[in-house]
């Protein structure tokens, strides 16, 4: 295997990382100086080499560690993964996808063999090497979204089709930044978005929705969201609020640069095709103040978004209330020099 | 996304019906479905290009083919009598991946079809599909006579599939289909308008919600006069032939819409309509009755125009 | 006293626009006692609305009804006890058949998650809401679910966490969330306040 996985906590002591590597390769979400919600896509896959835009599903060098924490969540929660009975085929459709585009995009670390319904698939970084028959659900430990989400990064919710709507029927969510899936599930697509603050009324709602229907088998599309995080803590979610609730007012100037984390989503959408269902991956990349501000034009940038944002929208992301240490930490980094368009660094 | 296939059968199933096989040429995996889906067809003749959707009838989750069946229609505007006349075997065939806008929906407690004529199409690959997943269904068939049934010779004999043909007297009773259904059906009507509209009003009649009841009506768009249209971005004129859709004739001008079904029931190719002087022929089955008469709205893929002028938010 | 009228909300907040009789179409309705007035009153309005329903009543006796006879009553303690026979009833019942619920925002959210279930489309349940606006509050955290919670914040009835209620509801589970108020700063509640309509 060339990718060396790190050996790294999301809980706990926190041991987790970002090598330079993946400094290097961080979606950084903001492409100007300000932010408002907008629709932002672009097509999927396609990116600068070595970018988490490059593959149909970014695999990195947090992958063994994030399964394992995903593995802790659904042991103590197993509400965490659902699926309502009819998203049952949408799943085997998710695992196809996934399988698939692994293997081909990264035959080092997966293998899958198929012979009609019979399927093998190796998994190298997680020593999982598994014969099943594609569509028959006992031939697998657990239903098929859950066995492939369980292998994969990042969280995934499936969307049904009807009524002109989308309903997020089944779910794997154990990254999330502050939703809980076992309430939302069964929702459609304005409900669970329903406590997003001032969007309904910019009718981006509306015009995601309208997008999302018109997604088609074989265009794949993504977008970037973001939000802050304290510590880097994958499971933020309400479930847990009371127990990482504290650690959001841990904050010190002294520590703010090594424990404040910007939260990136690399939101992907799939329309799969046996169950005409979408499939809304959202991978979570978390990153340091500290290690952002070694990109000049990051550091720069982020200061002026999370200085000049709405603050609405700070309170909905829920650092208002460390605002403004954050803000004066990253001022020193802002030198007032004009910063280049995109999110890509200046190298 | 297109897939450039061959196409490798050609099947007469009826005096008016060909079904067509097509096939990835270097024997390729083509991807699945689910049931209810149809693809684009490109008929090149000439200068232009005209593209037909057609519901595909092969099984949803078999990758080796893609079978579609074609009515010819001698007074359409020409891509079904191409498919008749023009396609031998063994030709070469573009289409675009396949995109379902009448899909079951797999919640429902029961689901009953019902089919009038040529609209057994888009039932062949959702039977497949719901005796894959187990799920309980009754398909009713209506035709006039069983040389017009072309679907009989794709139907499985089995006891939920029903055929109606009026010429032998078993005429379809959608009273006594719908009446008694469990709590948690959901019927799905393809075929004639005038059966879409029965299949809906008994429905209502008998207290079913409007979310329960689903169908599919497009169809091929028709000819008639030739008409000029004004993309208002650039002032260009289009022209559209008396045999081309308006969706065709902005698709060769290289001014681009997006699109879906190409047959007016999916609304992809909405588009504004920001000066009008004259009457839009409304084809489609997407605008409400009030922005037809409004002449503000346009689907490009069905509806054409008479009249002085019309200018398009293109 | 009229169906509630409750201040505008998010998405997510279910609305009753009030019972409309659907004429002798078969029936299932649900009430409370409170409800059981709303009830009435659509019987009164057109008789034939109750030809062929099967009233189950939560809490209350058939008397409620007066004189509005339905084709069946059944009377039941609570809505626990209420459960498997709404389900009986949704289970046997046809294409066509309407359901009317009336009376507490928890009743109706608990009906009409069996009945979307069973394959109902929520637009097509009729609600009015009548007397309480004590809420069914789910705890996000320990899944406990509090009935006839008025105030806000709230004790949660099963992991004793303070929550504050949120107007984001889940009809799949017919409750609103609760969530923790004092996560951030342990112990720093704010005063407890009336819920209001």
């Amino acid at each position: 295997m060339t990718m060396q996985f790190n050996d790294e906590t999301f809980r706990g002591d926190y041991t987790y990382f970002n090598s330079e590597t993946a400094i290097n390769r961080f979606p950084f979400p903001f492409d100007q100086d300000t932010y408002m919600y907008s629709v932002n896509i672009e097509q999927h896959p396609g990116g600068p080499k070595g970018t988490p835009f490059e593959k149909m599903f970014d695999v990195d060098e947090h992958y063994v560690s994030e399964m394992k924490d995903r593995e802790i969540t659904l042991a103590e929660d197993p509400l965490r993964c659902q699926s309502l009975p009819h998203m049952e085929l949408a799943g085997w459709d998710l695992l196809e996808l996934i399988m698939v585009s692994k293997a081909k995009d990264y035959p080092d670390l997966f293998k899958l063999t198929r012979d009609g319904n019979d399927w093998h698939w190796v998994n190298k970084p997680l020593g999982i090497e598994k014969k099943f028959t594609f569509l028959a659900p006992t031939t697998l430990p657990c239903g098929p979204m859950e066995y492939i989400t369980r292998q994969t990064q990042g969280d995934f919710a499936l969307l049904h089709e009807r009524d002109g709507n989308l309903w997020m029927d089944a779910g794997m969510v154990t990254s999330q930044a502050d939703w809980s899936l076992d309430f939302d599930v069964g929702m459609n697509f304005f409900e669970w978005h329903a406590p997003v603050p001032k969007a309904k009324k910019m009718g981006v709602f509306d015009k995601a929705l309208k997008f999302l229907l018109s997604v088609n088998q074989g265009q794949h599309y993504r977008r970037l969201n973001w939000t802050m995080t304290v510590n880097p803590r994958l499971d933020t979610s309400p479930e847990n609020y009371h127990k990482w609730g504290p650690e959001k007012r841990t904050i010190t100037p002294e520590n703010v640069g090594q424990k404040q984390f910007l939260r990136v989503e690399l939101q992907t959408f799939f329309r799969l095709p046996r169950s005409n269902a979408l499939a809304f991956p959202i991978r979570c990349y978390l990153m340091n103040l500290e290690d952002i501000a070694t990109k000049p034009k990051w550091g720069r940038r982020l200061h002026r978004v999370l200085r000049d944002i709405d603050p609405d929208l700070a309170d909905y992301k829920g650092f208002a209330v460390n605002q403004e240490m954050i803000v004066n930490y990253l001022s020193q980094f802002d030198d007032g020099a004009p910063t280049s368009p995109g999110i890509f660094p200046e190298s | 996304m297109k897939l450039a296939l061959k196409v490798t059968e050609i099947e007469q199933l009826s005096p008016l019906v060909k079904r067509f096989r097509f096939e990835d040429p270097k024997g390729g995996s083509l991807p699945v479905f689910s049931g209810g889906a149809h693809i684009t067809v490109e008929m090149p003749e000439g200068e232009i290009i005209r593209r037909n959707s057609y519901s595909l009838i092969s099984d949803p989750y078999d990758g080796t083919a893609y079978e579609i069946a074609i009515r010819r229609e001698d007074q359409g505007r020409g891509g079904s009598l191409y498919m008749h006349t023009k396609v031998s075997e063994g030709d070469e065939i573009t289409v675009s991946a396949p995109s379902n806008l009448f899909q079951l929906d797999l919640r429902a407690r029961k689901h009953v079809l019902i089919a009038g004529g040529i609209g057994i199409t888009p039932f062949l690959s959702q039977l497949k599909q719901l005796d894959m997943e187990l799920k309980p269904y009754e398909l009713h068939y209506a035709a006039r006579s069983r040389a017009e049934a072309a679907g009989i010779k794709l139907l499985p004999e089995a006891a939920h599939v029903h055929v109606h043909i009026s010429e032998e007297g078993a005429r379809m009773d959608l009273g006594a289909i719908l009446d008694g259904q469990p709590l948690g059906t959901h019927v799905y009507t393809c075929g004639p308008d005038g059966l879409i509209t029965a299949v809906a009003d008994q429905a209502a009649r008998l207290g079913w919600p409007k979310t329960s009841v689903h169908s599919e009506a497009f169809t091929a768009p028709p000819p008639g006069e030739p008409f000029e249209v004004v993309i208002a971005s650039t002032g260009q004129t289009v022209s559209v032939k008396a045999d081309q859709s308006l969706l065709e004739a902005l698709e060769a001008a290289k001014v681009e819409v997006d699109y879906s079904c190409r047959g007016g029931a999916c609304g992809r190719c909405h588009t504004k309509v920001t000066a009008c002087d004259g009457r839009i022929l409304h084809n489609d089955h997407w605008l409400s009755e009030g922005e037809r008469a409004a002449q503000k709205d346009i689907m490009p893929c069905m509806s054409r125009f008479k009249g002085a002028r019309l200018e398009l938010d293109l | 006293m009229p169906n509630t009228e409750f201040s505008p909300s998010i998405d997510s907040r279910p609305t009753y626009t009030g019972l409309v009789s659907q004429g002798s179409a078969p029936a299932i309705m649900v009430a409370d006692e409170a409800g059981a007035g709303a009830l009435s009153d659509l019987a009164t309005a057109d008789a034939s609305v109750m030809d062929n329903a099967h009233v189950v009543l939560v809490g209350c006796a058939a008397s409620v009804l007066g004189d509005n006879a339905p084709r069946a009553v059944h009377e039941t303690p609570d809505l626990d006890a209420a459960t498997p026979l709404v389900s009986q009833l949704l289970n046997e019942a046809r294409m066509g058949t309407q359901l009317y619920l009336a009376g507490s925002e928890g009743l109706m959210g608990h009906v009409s998650a069996l009945a979307t279930a069973a394959g109902m489309p929520l637009g097509e349940i009729q609600m009015e809401h009548r007397g309480s606006i004590a809420r069914r509050m789910q705890c996000v955290h320990c899944k406990g679910i509090t009935e006839g919670v008025t105030t806000d914040p709230f004790t949660c009835s099963h992991c004793g966490l303070t929550l504050f209620v949120r107007d984001h509801f889940s009809r799949r589970l017919g409750v609103f969330q609760g969530v923790c108020v004092d996560a951030e700063t342990p112990g720093v509640v704010p005063e407890t306040v009336e819920i209001q309509a």
